[in-house]
């Protein structure tokens, strides 16, 4: 049906890049179509296509772009052409031509709308005053969150649905005191019923919100400076607020398809057939919220949408596809309150019965909809939705137990162990992308997926609105025991146990060698072998660190302990991809004297040496042959340089700004205190490398805030951050003190290092492992501040004896002759280099020659001269 | 792979062409870690000891990365059989057969190996 102009690639137009929008460009890419197509998408928003639903989550502290769904490579690869920041004005049907308002116009041969809803402001007076905001794009949030932090200390939100109740959570977290005003007689009256809702209002009664139900609102009431100070209800009185938010119900964006004739609903909604084609005009389809559905409905939610989207690809594809209705199930992300519906929620089937259990006292109330033979047709749960996931998937069968036992609560005659593994194969799990319990068991058995983020990865499943994750663990778990994968939490398959309980074996029995772990802790089957690849470093890692508690030898090259190292901490060197290394010394806080600038560049020219400042503050030299590295590391000892740790899961560096001394800002001598803190935890080996930055005032210029543990200077002394990381997954820091002396702080930093070191999984970032560990960050803080365990004692006498034994790794080598002579490329031609390590030149200095790791070594008779033979 | 005594005296010998070509004292070679050797055509050969002495040898490249370092790679035992894990992408071969255990398409050549007190025709 796109077949254009005999010899020109057909076009296919997307307006609107939003949830569904993108939805569709993977479609088209999975049927090929982008291959055979010209793909225009234009996009109103000032950011590619990201996830709506977890809008909510930006306020628990998720950045703009992890909410992306649009991976910039998908776009490139698929060649699509995408115009951010720019919507369609205008859309001429008969020259079937879009109007962008860049004034760009594009021919098109299929034109899809995916334009979505905007949020609907009931028309009060004083609605568009100063202070009132709507709740529905990332820039609504980012305008939300700074008017409350600059002018707000009250909010209300005018709506009690759900999204209404997410915006108010979202406020309530941004500190104001916050109201709801609903108009109905209940909270959620869309998805719950009386006895649901009287449950729901308690719980958010007790999270510490107002709500003021069977309400409506009448004016906005605005001070003389145009801004909000409250709202008029229709019961008379007045409410005192700073800010409103409108959650009153979206309505679907059609103006565009109005404009150019096509047929909308009576109340809204771009009218579409069964294949998502607009009635009148088959080369136009509107997908998502803007779309009144064959069965009359306009969906407001994400996972019809996305079944749109693939039926409007299949269409264009020629393949059958059809959409004719779809689940309407909801559970709400709010923090702290389980609430959610499924299927027909509120028994409007004919001859429908209700189970019910009720507890008000506890905000508990699960309402189950069984039909006449004994169907699931819905439910609500309020109060405790931990089965949600199983009914929903079960909804349209025979529950394989009866009604009642799948709503009371356990220990009261409820189900002991009921889990999906009673679902059949067809229920649907996750609904927002329609997996199937079978497709998951799938990703297992047939496609090797052995946890639950490569399930995800396989299937799509849980990559929605998240509510199916816990439902999906469960069934992978069971799966994997089932094809006889044990789940397990060891080490590796020579461990059983975590690294966190072999630290504590390591610990308390002073075991020090890696055998005698191994022997006396490991699998059955493991015990008296050679270890992995994977226990041995992590192994080697918890003895370095308690090496001086446990009787061990600090210097990891020795004895057993060289063994165990990565290639990297074995040649105290980082390994590039020709088999050459890099040697990155120490330059504490990034301070360095116009000395030992010139020495760093004199070595690197005498050994020929790439040369490259780091994004942590100090000098790259790359190149270096394994022979070199003693040669090299002699003149930098020599000049006053020490081992950088570049190669260890060690600290690696602790930035600065210039802070006090120097900048006009600074309120503390950041510089002396990154010095002093690099100096202090240097060469302490961790379950992942550690980073840290001490910033001179809130400016923040050394970008504390993303280290491991980051300081922040205040007039009264350090802030401590906590958690942070740059990399793949960036995350703040979170705050762990403030107004710390100096004293206090290293107190708190050994200590919090320690615990670190204790308790997190091998190659666990503060980050992950903060994420992690039950608790959280106030559990951190009880330990490590409170001293809530009453081991902070032992943690810093633990990093005291680090501090005092700590020897620079590399002054003892090239001290050591036998050490000195593992650094050779053969070791029966300790003079020849490796052939293999050749480089060419690049911008004045010298990169890897590829071509010749690509077709292997050269073979070279002459080589063996002076060898050993 | 012979078992032997530790004595200082003993070389380690790979079989080449039919002959035992010596490459190092026996003391060079640390449990658990490798060592690479030169081979008189420019082949290079990584060189494996086990904690229980036990010898392995196989080619140097890794055939992944095109570099010449599996000597410097972790070794350690999966399901019985002894491995080496490439210090560039950690994919492991077999020390015994020189299959790639991530990757059926591939495999390393590998060389008869052995610890003996060496004869001086094969020193000189
Ligand atoms: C050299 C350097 C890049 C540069 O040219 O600037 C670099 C180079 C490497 N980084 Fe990095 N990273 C360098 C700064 C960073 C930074 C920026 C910073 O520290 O301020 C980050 C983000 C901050 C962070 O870590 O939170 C960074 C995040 C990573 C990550 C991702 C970590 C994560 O948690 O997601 C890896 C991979 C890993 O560690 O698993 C990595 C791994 C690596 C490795 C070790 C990869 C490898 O195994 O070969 C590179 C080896 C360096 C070498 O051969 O010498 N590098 N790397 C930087 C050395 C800094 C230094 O002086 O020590
Ligand atoms: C806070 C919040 C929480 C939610 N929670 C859930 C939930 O838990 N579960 C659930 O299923 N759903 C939830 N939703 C609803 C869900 O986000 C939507 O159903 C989904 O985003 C619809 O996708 P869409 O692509 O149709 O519309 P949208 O994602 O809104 O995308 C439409 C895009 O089109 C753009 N556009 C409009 N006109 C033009 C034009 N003329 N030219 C170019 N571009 C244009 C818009 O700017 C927008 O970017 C939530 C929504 C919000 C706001
Ligand atoms: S963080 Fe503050 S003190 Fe440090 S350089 Fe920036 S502005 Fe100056
Ligand atoms: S149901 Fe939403 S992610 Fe699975």
């Amino acid at each position: 049906m796109t077949a254009a102009t005999p010899g020109a690639t057909p076009t296919i137009v997307l307006v609107g890049h939003g949830m569904v929008g993108q939805r569709f460009l993977e479609a088209l890419a999975e049927r090929g179509l982008t291959a055979t197509h010209r793909v225009v998408v234009l996009c109103e928003e000032p950011r590619p296509a990201y996830d709506r639903v977890q809008l909510t989550s930006y306020f628990s502290g998720r950045s703009a772009e992890e909410l992306s769904l649009t991976d910039p490579r998908f776009i490139e690869d698929h060649g699509i052409e995408l115009y951010v920041g720019d919507p369609a004005e205008h859309v001429d049907r008969a020259a079937r031509t879009v109007t962008a308002r860049s004034g760009r116009v594009f021919d098109y041969d299929v034109l899809v709308l995916a334009t979505g809803s905007y949020p609907f402001v009931p028309p009060v007076p004083g609605k568009d005053a100063e202070g009132c905001f709507v709740y529905r794009t990332i820039e609504d949030l980012l305008a939300i969150e700074e008017y409350a932090r600059s002018r707000a200390t009250t909010g209300a939100v005018v709506g009690g649905g759900l999204l209404g109740l997410e915006a108010a959570g979202a406020l309530k977290g941004l500190g104001l005191a916050t109201h709801i005003v609903e108009f109905a007689p209940r909270l959620m009256p869309v998805q719950v019923d009386e006895g649901g809702g009287a449950a729901l209002l308690r719980t958010i009664e007790e999270m510490g919100l107002t709500v003021h139900t069977g309400t409506g609102t009448q004016e906005i009431v605005t001070g003389t400076d145009g801004a909000v100070t409250g709202m008029k209800l229709s019961d008379g009185s007045e409410l005192a607020t700073d800010l409103v938010v409108f959650s009153a119900g979206v309505r679907p964006r059609d103006q565009l398809a109005r404009d150019c004739g096509l047929v909308v609903g009576e109340r809204g909604g771009i009218t579409v057939d069964a294949q998502c084609r607009t009635v009148g005009d088959e080369r136009v389809f509107a997908i998502g919220e803007c779309a009144l559905a064959s069965d009359g409905r306009v969906y407001g939610l994400v996972a019809p949408g996305y079944e749109q989207a693939e039926t409007a690809a299949a269409t264009i594809a020629a393949d059958e596809a059809s959409f004719t209705g779809a689940d309407l199930s909801t559970k709400l992300k709010l923090l702290g309150v389980d609430v959610a519906s499924f299927g027909d929620a509120h028994g409007t089937a004919a001859d429908c019965l209700d189970v019910v259990y009720s507890d008000a006292r506890s905000g508990l109330y699960k309402k189950l909809v069984i039909g006449r033979d004994g169907t699931l047709l819905g439910g609500i749960l309020v109060g405790d939705a931990e089965t949600y996931g199983t009914l929903r998937a079960l909804t349209g069968t025979v529950p394989p137990i009866a009604p009642e036992s799948l709503v009371l609560p356990a220990g009261a005659g409820g189900p002991v162990q009921f889990g999906p593994s009673a679902l059949p194969d067809e229920a649907v799990i996750c609904s927002c992308h329609n997996v199937t319990k079978g497709t998951i068991r799938g990703a297992v058995t047939d496609h090797a997926c052995t946890s639950v983020p490569e399930v995800k990865k396989c299937t799509k499943a849980g990559t929605g609105c998240g509510s199916c994750v816990k439902v999906l663990g469960q069934l992978v778990d069971a799966e994997l025991a089932a094809n006889g994968v044990e789940v397990d939490k060891g080490l590796c398959g020579c461990f059983a146990r975590t690294r966190e309980e072999l630290y504590e074996i390591a610990l308390a029995l002073r075991i020090n060698t890696y055998q005698d772990l191994l022997d006396r802790y490991g699998r059955e089957g493991a015990r008296g072998g050679d270890g992995c690849e994977v226990c041995k470093p992590a192994v080697g890692s918890i003895i370095a660190s308690l090496a001086p508690s446990i009787g061990a030898s600090g210097y990891v090259l020795d004895g057993e302990q060289a063994a165990l190292q990565d290639t990297n901490d074995h040649f105290l060197a980082n390994l590039q991809k020709n088999g050459s290394y890099s040697v990155v010394p120490r330059i504490p806080g990034g301070e360095i004297t116009p000395e030992k600038l010139i020495v760093i560049g004199e070595v690197a020219r005498d050994f020929g040496l790439y040369t490259k400042i780091t994004g942590g503050q100090r000098i790259d030299l790359f190149g270096a042959r394994v022979e070199q590295l003693p040669l090299i590391w002699a003149r930098l000892v020599d000049a006053g340089f020490e081992s950088g740790h570049a190669y260890g899961k060690a600290l690696r560096t602790v930035k600065s700004c210039v802070g006090q001394t120097w900048c006009r800002y600074g309120v503390q001598d950041s510089v002396r205190m990154a010095i002093d803190l690099e100096l202090r935890y240097r060469g302490l080996r961790s379950p992942h490398k550690l980073k840290s930055a001490v910033s001179g005032c809130a400016r923040e210029c050394a970008e504390a805030q993303s280290k491991d543990f980051g300081v922040i200077a205040t007039a009264n002394g350090w802030n401590l951050y906590v958690g942070g990381n740059g990399g793949a997954t960036p995350r703040h820091a979170d705050l762990l003190a403030q107004d710390l002396s100096d004293a206090e702080l290293v107190r708190l930093i050994d200590r919090f290092l320690m615990f670190y070191i204790r308790t997190a999984d091998r190659l666990e970032r503060t980050s992950t492992w903060l994420e992690r560990i039950p608790g959280g960050l106030d559990h951190v803080r009880e330990v490590v501040v409170e001293d809530s365990l009453g081991i902070c004692e032992e943690l810093e006498s633990l990093m005291t004896a680090h501090v005092a034994h700590y020897r620079d790794e590399w002054a003892g080598t090239i001290e050591d002759p036998e050490k000195l002579a593992r650094f050779v490329s053969f070791v029966n031609a300790p003079d020849t280099p490796d052939p293999v390590v050749a480089f060419v030149p690049e911008r004045d200095q010298i990169k890897p020659d590829l071509p010749l790791l690509s077709i292997g070594m050269r073979p070279a008779e002459d080589l063996l001269e002076g060898s050993a033979r | 792979m012979t078992l032997a005594p530790e004595t200082t005296d003993l070389k380690v010998q790979l079989l080449l062409d039919g002959d035992w070509f010596t490459v190092c004292d026996l003391t060079r070679l640390v449990p658990g870690r490798g060592v690479a050797a030169l081979l008189p055509d420019g082949r290079q050969v990584a060189l494996f000891r086990d904690r229980e002495g036990t010898l392995y040898a196989v080619g140097n490249r890794d055939p992944f990365g095109g570099a010449a370092v599996l000597s410097r790679g972790l070794t350690g035992t999966h399901r019985g059989r002894p491995f080496v894990a490439s210090p560039l992408l950690k994919q492991r071969f077999d020390l015994l057969s020189g299959q790639c255990l991530d990757d059926e398409s591939v495999r390393i050549p590998t060389y008869d190996i052995r610890a003996a007190q060496a004869v001086a025709a094969e020193l000189s």
